[in-house]
């Protein structure tokens, strides 16, 4: 009972970075009619906020000790990083806190490089087959992900986590079972708080704001809303900034779990792709649901008691569940009628 | 006498031909060191050698790549006579004199495997016939070490391997052109199980993850059988795949399958996530058992120990090599190495600094780059003066016998390089193993031309 409970566990912690991607990329497709092939690379984009603002925050003075030697007998050189210097105390927590405080960066820049890409490259696109808008977002992704290789290197950057998150929680203790049998990182807590807030919040903003009221409108029927004199256009470039602004923030937190490199956005748009078309293209409810439903799937079949009897299962359910939903229910679980059907 | 047209006798004739015979015969092995030197792949003609070096420089183990390149660097750079020599000063056999190779000066040219064995063969087939290298050198992983050493037996290229550990590479899958100095996994078994067993006592059940491919394998083996020859029980054997990334699916069910210590085969930046999210999960400071909860991770660098950072602390491994040891050779290495790069080496950089000086001196020891004749130089060769102590690289299969470290992560490190502390130093008559213990067959000296 225990082992299930704490897969579970492990199911939603994956599930929600999938959701939160997927949210997106629904959300794009859903307004602008899209296919995005880039999501990805903004969700590595939003990690590599993180990583930048960690290393404007440790950037350091660096002194030449007269007294002091290497094992090597190098001159020992003594770094301390400015922020520290500056701020005393502050600093080292900026430091310590430096994923939750990159958020602070990540929003302006992922809203900024998502209605950049809107205006300079997928807006011409609109009109374009699928196939031409997928060809062209996959390319993007990958001039963006080799920019990134450039400037950061080809190996992954660990991010830590802040030092009192550090550790495990006794989740199992909080609903009455036996102390220390299911146990679970507080940081992988707290980004599974972190998603369900977030998609909350976008929820939250499309149903209960006039903003989002015209934006769902624009989804049901584009033709209408424009006729009724609203720039509907400028406001599906705004969804797009908010869906880089979510890839973003998924990324951002995900690194304490996963050290970023340049390659993280391939390694997860595959499966955001299965995500949003399991959940129905164009569905926000289907996508955040497919996304929870598929990290918990995925966490169960790599029991070993479940691999005991399908061996390798884990590496292939998600597909599996993909073609079965497809051969099933064509739309997806809560896909809308004639979106990508014609 | 009979005359030939132009006024030659056949006696002329035949003089003149016996002498040609016997000058294209026998003079090039009486005057010309390197006799055999038209018939082989890649053979130096000019002033200059060439050396290939093929590292993981992406993927999974690039740290160690990216500081095998650094030794690499160095160690031509000291064949050439630059720096203060380093291990060449230290070395017993005193053959390179820093004149290059046979009097060539060295050149080298670089490849990345990406952690992967298609990749690693491309870049080696393309070292060889576009950069037409005499040697290959580098790697660090076993499935690579295999690839390659294959290839290189097919085309008569000599392959000095640098990080590989799985006991296949010079067993089941030895090759006359393989040369491994680095230790294998049987080793750390014999090396640290007796620690293990001091330490953690002999009634305990393990739970290994462990990599998805032939080190990992290997390395599964070996420290299972030598911890269930202390009395361990093992719980529950788990493969991985190379590069998962986030391990915290297999990380869950260790927590309630009733064993008290996990065995990590990992490597690289895969020990260093599965390591760091073991201890995320809290399983440093669980108890199972009615004993504290233990993490071990047999093969440990100081690479992957600054990656863990504390979650390294009191973790038990063994290496190849430390860079602190006392010795006059690994601190000399240590001196050029950290004057050069500002940082100390790692145990991959060790390995392939000395597999490059070793072949130097084979070359100059046989006389010839002919790669028969220095395979014959390597073989039962005994050395010292490269870290490990005395030294001896098998004939039977191509391994480096010498000493091993145990290894323990320090619980206060003075700085990032300090994370690891050698615990105990396990000579190499207690690491000597049979040589045909993992079977396999060497296969023929014939040199190809590629």
């Amino acid at each position: 009972m225990e082992a299930i409970f704490a897969q579970f566990l492990n199911g939603l912690d994956k599930g929600g970075a999938y959701a939160l991607i997927a949210l997106g990329l629904t959300l794009v497709f859903g307004t602008l009619g899209v296919v995005n092939f880039a999501h990805g690379a903004l969700f590595m984009l939003g990690a590599f906020c993180a990583v930048t603002f960690r290393r404007l925050l440790t950037l350091e003075q660096v002194t030449v000790s007269e007294t002091e030697l290497t094992p090597w007998g190098s001159p020992l050189e003594i770094r301390v990083p400015y922020a520290e210097q500056w701020f005393g105390d502050f600093g080292q927590v900026l430091i310590d806190y430096s994923v939750p405080f990159s958020i602070l960066l990540a929003i302006p820049v992922m809203l900024i490089i998502g209605v950049a890409m809107e205006r300079g490259l997928i807006k011409h696109f609109y009109k374009r087959p699928h196939a031409e808008q997928i060809l062209v977002t996959f390319g993007l992704a990958i001039v963006l992900q080799e920019v990134v290789r450039s400037f950061f290197g080809a190996n992954p950057i660990p991010q830590p986590i802040p030092s009192s998150l550090v550790g495990a929680a006794d989740v199992g203790s909080w609903l009455g079972m036996q102390a220390n049998q299911v146990v679970y990182p507080w940081w992988r807590l707290v980004y599974l708080l972190f998603s369900v807030v977030v998609i909350g919040g976008v929820f939250a903003f499309l149903q209960f704001t006039t903003f989002g009221m015209v934006v769902r409108a624009g989804m049901a029927d584009r033709e209408t809303v424009g006729l009724l004199g609203i720039n509907i256009d400028r406001r599906f470039t705004i969804m797009f900034g908010l869906a880089a602004i979510l890839a973003g923030l998924a990324g951002v937190m995900y690194t304490p779990l996963l050290p970023p490199n340049f390659h993280l956005g391939m390694d997860f748009l595959v499966l955001s792709f299965v995500v949003v078309v399991v959940g129905g293209m164009g569905s926000l409810p289907g996508a955040v649901a497919a996304g929870f439903l598929l990290g918990i799937v995925q966490s169960f079949a790599s029991m070993t008691e479940v691999k005991a009897i399908i061996p390798a299962i884990d590496q292939i359910i998600v597909y599996l569940i993909a073609v079965i939903v497809l051969l099933t229910r064509p739309r997806g679980l809560l896909g809308r009628r004639g979106v990508m059907e014609n | 006498m009979s005359k030939l047209k132009g006024g030659l006798s056949r006696r002329k004739v035949l003089k003149t031909a016996g002498a040609g015979l016997v000058t294209a015969g026998v003079a090039p092995s009486i005057f010309v060191r390197g006799a055999w030197a038209q018939e082989f792949c890649n053979n130096p003609t000019g002033d200059t050698v060439t050396l290939g070096f093929n590292m993981p420089l992406t993927g999974a183990y690039a740290d160690e790549g990216a500081d095998e390149q650094r030794a690499f660097e160095l160690a031509v750079e000291h064949l050439n006579g630059g720096g203060d020599g380093g291990m060449l000063n230290t070395f017993s056999s005193k053959t390179a004199t820093g004149n290059g190779i046979l009097g060539k000066k060295v050149t080298y040219v670089t490849g990345d495997t990406a952690t992967g064995s298609d990749a690693a063969r491309d870049s080696a087939r393309r070292m060889i016939e576009r950069d037409g290298v005499i040697m290959l050198s580098g790697g660090s992983s076993s499935g690579v070490a295999i690839a390659v050493q294959g290839l290189c037996q097919e085309r008569g290229v000599i392959f000095m391997a640098g990080l590989t550990h799985s006991n296949d590479t010079t067993g089941k899958d030895k090759k006359r052109y393989g040369f491994r100095h680095f230790f294998n996994a049987y080793q750390s078994g014999t090396a640290l199980a007796p620690i293990l067993g001091e330490q953690y006592g002999t009634q305990r059940r393990a739970y290994h993850l462990t990599s998805d491919y032939t080190w990992g394998w290997t390395q599964q083996e070996s420290i299972k059988n030598a911890t269930e020859a202390l009395g361990w029980e093992t719980v529950e054997t788990v493969l991985t795949p190379v590069g998962a990334g986030d391990f915290s699916q297999y990380i869950t069910p260790v927590l309630n399958s009733g064993a008290d210590v996990l065995i990590l085969n990992h490597y690289g930046f895969d020990m260093v996530n599965s390591l760091t999210q073991s201890v995320q999960f809290g399983l440093r400071d669980r108890q199972a058992n009615g004993q504290d909860f233990q993490i071990v991770t047999p093969l440990v660098s100081d690479l992957m120990a600054q990656g863990a950072g504390d979650a390294m602390k009191g973790i038990y491994g063994t290496s190849n090599w430390d860079w602190q040891s006392p010795d006059e050779a690994s601190q000399a290495f240590t001196k050029s190495f950290g004057a050069k790069f500002g940082q100390p080496p790692s145990q991959a950089a060790h390995t392939c600094y000395v597999q490059t000086l070793l072949y130097a001196d084979a070359v100059e020891r046989a006389g010839t780059f002919y790669p028969p004749e220095v395979i014959k130089a390597l073989e039962g060769f005994e050395f010292d003066g490269m870290g490990n102590g005395q030294t001896l690289y098998r004939a039977e299969d191509h391994q480096c016998l010498k000493r091993v470290h145990a290894v323990q992560g320090r619980e206060n490190p003075q700085s990032n390089f300090d994370r690891l502390e050698t615990v105990a130093v396990v000579e190499r008559d207690v690491a000597d193993f049979d040589a045909s213990l993992f079977g396999g067959e060497l296969g023929p000296y014939d040199a190809a031309a590629c």
